[in-house]
């Protein structure tokens, strides 16, 4: 167990700048996700940490030591990869076994640390089994198995779910949860899932082109969105986003049908700056009033649980809105919604950075 | 999964096989029994009679004392051709097989003696090591070794040996380039986050992966040192000095076409393809019980 701290790290691949320096300590026993779209930098953040990439620039230190120039294989780490990169020669036993032989455990710790892996997994019935004749979700019990015998100091994890299918995936996320509370063992994990990011990470950071964009709780990414980006990245359905100015008291912010929404705090100093504003589907709800703006429904999803309605505002843009519950609308009637009451998120137009609260 | 396929028209599969029976009836089948038929037979000296003479053939090969001299060279060439063009190639292909500046030019450059015909293959060889216009030749008697491939049988067998494997090495090097491009480096990833270092990454990972493929060139290499080296032989030793490099093939070729003992000569080749199917078979039986297939 130990801290992972990446200061100010680099990757360059000739003139292309990838990862354009990233900061952060990962606490002991901390559960960080890596979290952006494809290509963003994240498995190659990842990698740098395991020693799979070389490291342009900046300082990777696993418990105190600086990594840079060590073979993954003295690094103290274990990696779990997206297509679990077992060893199909193996039987399941010896794949989790391989590295403890390696490293010269004698035999019969080997075995003891190799059933309990099994045990808590519940892989003992398939310890003589090779991984062609396993599911997928065995598989990658299998690879976590190899990870956890060798008691790292940090788990590395590579999108390790995304080639279950979802029902498993769900699952298999659940068992994830468990066993890193489980197990206390420092965790780095890439995900472009946000689903997977909000329910694992004790932290999330989110990256987007080689960038930072946001380190925080799950709660704090979803409830202050740091940038544009972010806040267009988690949540689902995404938060709206519009055109708005604050007007010239610096009480609220004119919408482009015209509505006026009442801002949480006055921002004088603000005043007739043009704003790009967030609001979250679910943060809608019919109302009449000051600030609500009248919407055409397009499209009603009804996934049951809620509703998500596809609505067009006067001026075009259009507008998610998700209610709880069974549609109450259909296509073609005539809404009014109004955010509720301090659900706004206020981006500067230009760069897209939160404006602070 | 295989599927079974089902074809409505009941002639359209034997169709769609005919011309690989064809061919193996032509080239394998029909020069097979016809050795087999010549090799009960003795024939005359101009080919117009032959006569039924049961093992004759047979019993003259076995109690040949220089035939076994002639099954221990070819034991030697075709063991050290597979061995040495094997494991040539193996290392090749996985220095190949790693990031290098110029591997596609690196890769095409080895893919060509593969095209060069045995007996152009054969007068490079010469070229090389002629005790009187070879490079290397020359350099060797000028280092005071006495080298002449020529007159001595041991330097003209590893000759052979050196020029065969050669031409071995450039296929054996695509198959298994293309057998280590298949393996996931992700496993090779996983291998070294374990703490294992490249040799015994090759040796733990690599190489049983790769077991399929190294298998079927094993018994290709075997068939072709056997068989297919006849050009090479032929034109660099002739089999010489003496019956230095005489091996099965060549033997086969100098009784029946230059001896003009046809009945002994197909007795010799169908003593040959016995030789391949046993080894075959025991290749099959013992070495790929080792093999992972994934």
């Amino acid at each position: 167990m130990a801290t992972v701290e990446i200061k100010n790290v680099r990757k360059s691949y000739g003139p292309v700048e990838a990862i354009k320096g990233i900061d952060i300590a990962v606490q002991d026993g901390e559960f960080l996700v890596l979290l952006g779209p494809s290509g963003c930098g994240k498995s190659t953040l990842l990698r740098m940490v395991a020693g799979l990439e070389s490291i342009t620039g900046g300082q990777v230190v696993i418990g105190g030591r600086v990594v840079n120039d060590l073979d993954p294989k003295d690094r103290d780490i274990a990696m779990v990869f997206q297509n679990y990169a077992l060893y199909p020669h193996m039987s399941v036993f010896d794949n989790m076994a391989y590295g403890l032989k390696i490293r010269g455990v004698p035999k019969p710790e080997i075995e003891t640390r190799v059933a309990k892996a099994a045990e808590i997994l519940e892989l003992g019935r398939f310890l003589t089994r090779r991984p062609s004749q396993l599911s997928g979700g065995q598989r990658q019990r299998v690879a976590m198995g190899r990870a956890i015998v060798r008691e790292p100091a940090a788990f590395l994890f590579d999108e390790p779910l995304s080639n279950l299918d979802a029902k498993l995936r769900t699952q298999m996320r659940i068992e994830i949860k468990r066993l890193q509370d489980r197990l206390g063992i420092t965790s780095l994990y890439v995900t472009h899932d946000q689903v997977e990011a909000m329910t694992l990470a004790d932290r999330i950071l989110v990256m987007n082109h080689g960038v930072a964009e946001q380190i925080g709780t799950p709660l704090e990414v979803y409830q202050r969105p740091a940038s544009l980006f972010v806040a267009g990245f988690i949540g689902s359905p995404p938060m709206n986003v519009l055109d708005g100015v604050i007007d010239a008291s610096g009480q609220g912010v004119v919408m482009p049908g015209g509505a006026l929404l009442p801002l949480p705090r006055p921002r004088p100093d603000d005043a007739n700056r043009p704003v790009k504003l967030g609001i979250r589907p679910e943060h809608l709800t019919i109302s009449d009033g000051l600030a609500a703006s009248p919407i055409l429904v397009e499209l009603v999803e009804a996934l049951g649980a809620d509703t998500v309605v596809y609505g067009r505002l006067p001026d075009g843009e259009s507008l998610l809105i998700r209610m709880a519950g069974l549609p109450s609308c259909t296509e073609g009637d005539q809404l009014s919604v109004a955010p509720q009451p301090g659900a706004l998120h206020l981006f500067d137009a230009a760069h897209g950075r939160r404006l602070a609260d | 999964m295989q599927r079974r396929v089902i074809f409505d028209n009941k002639l359209l599969p034997y169709l769609l096989l005919a011309p690989q029976v064809a061919v193996t009836l032509v080239f394998f089948i029909w020069p097979a029994a016809q050795a087999i038929w010549q090799s009960v037979h003795i024939q005359d000296a101009f080919g117009l009679r032959s006569e039924f003479v049961w093992f004759e053939n047979f019993t003259a090969i076995f109690t040949d004392p220089n035939y076994v001299g002639t099954l221990r060279t070819t034991a030697i060439f075709s063991v050290s051709v597979t061995a040495l063009s094997l494991s040539v190639s193996l290392l090749l292909a996985s220095l190949a097989d790693s990031k290098i500046k110029g591997a596609a030019v690196y890769k095409t450059l080895l893919i060509w003696p593969y095209a060069l015909a045995p007996a152009v293959a054969a007068v490079l060889w010469m070229f090389i090591f002629n005790p009187e216009i070879g490079s290397l030749g020359r350099l060797l008697n000028g280092w005071g070794y006495n080298w002449d491939y020529r007159l001595n049988g041991d330097q003209a067998l590893t000759m052979v040996i050196l020029a065969a494997s050669w031409k071995q090495v450039s296929y054996n090097f695509i198959f298994f380039l293309a057998g280590l491009q298949a393996i996931p480096r992700s496993v090779l990833e996983a291998a070294s986050i374990d703490g294992a270092g490249p040799v015994r990454r090759f040796w733990s990972i690599t190489f049983p992966l790769l077991s399929p493929t190294t298998f079927f060139l094993l018994v290709v290499d075997m068939v072709y040192a056997f068989c297919e080296t006849f050009g090479t032989i032929h034109a660099l030793t002739h089999g010489g000095p003496g019956k230095a490099t005489e091996t099965l093939i060549f033997r086969v070729y100098q009784d029946g076409v230059v001896n003009n003992d046809l009945g002994g000569s197909s007795a010799q080749s169908v003593l040959l393809m016995v030789i391949l199917i046993v080894l075959t078979t025991i290749q099959f039986r013992f070495v790929e019980r080792k093999v992972h297939y994934s």
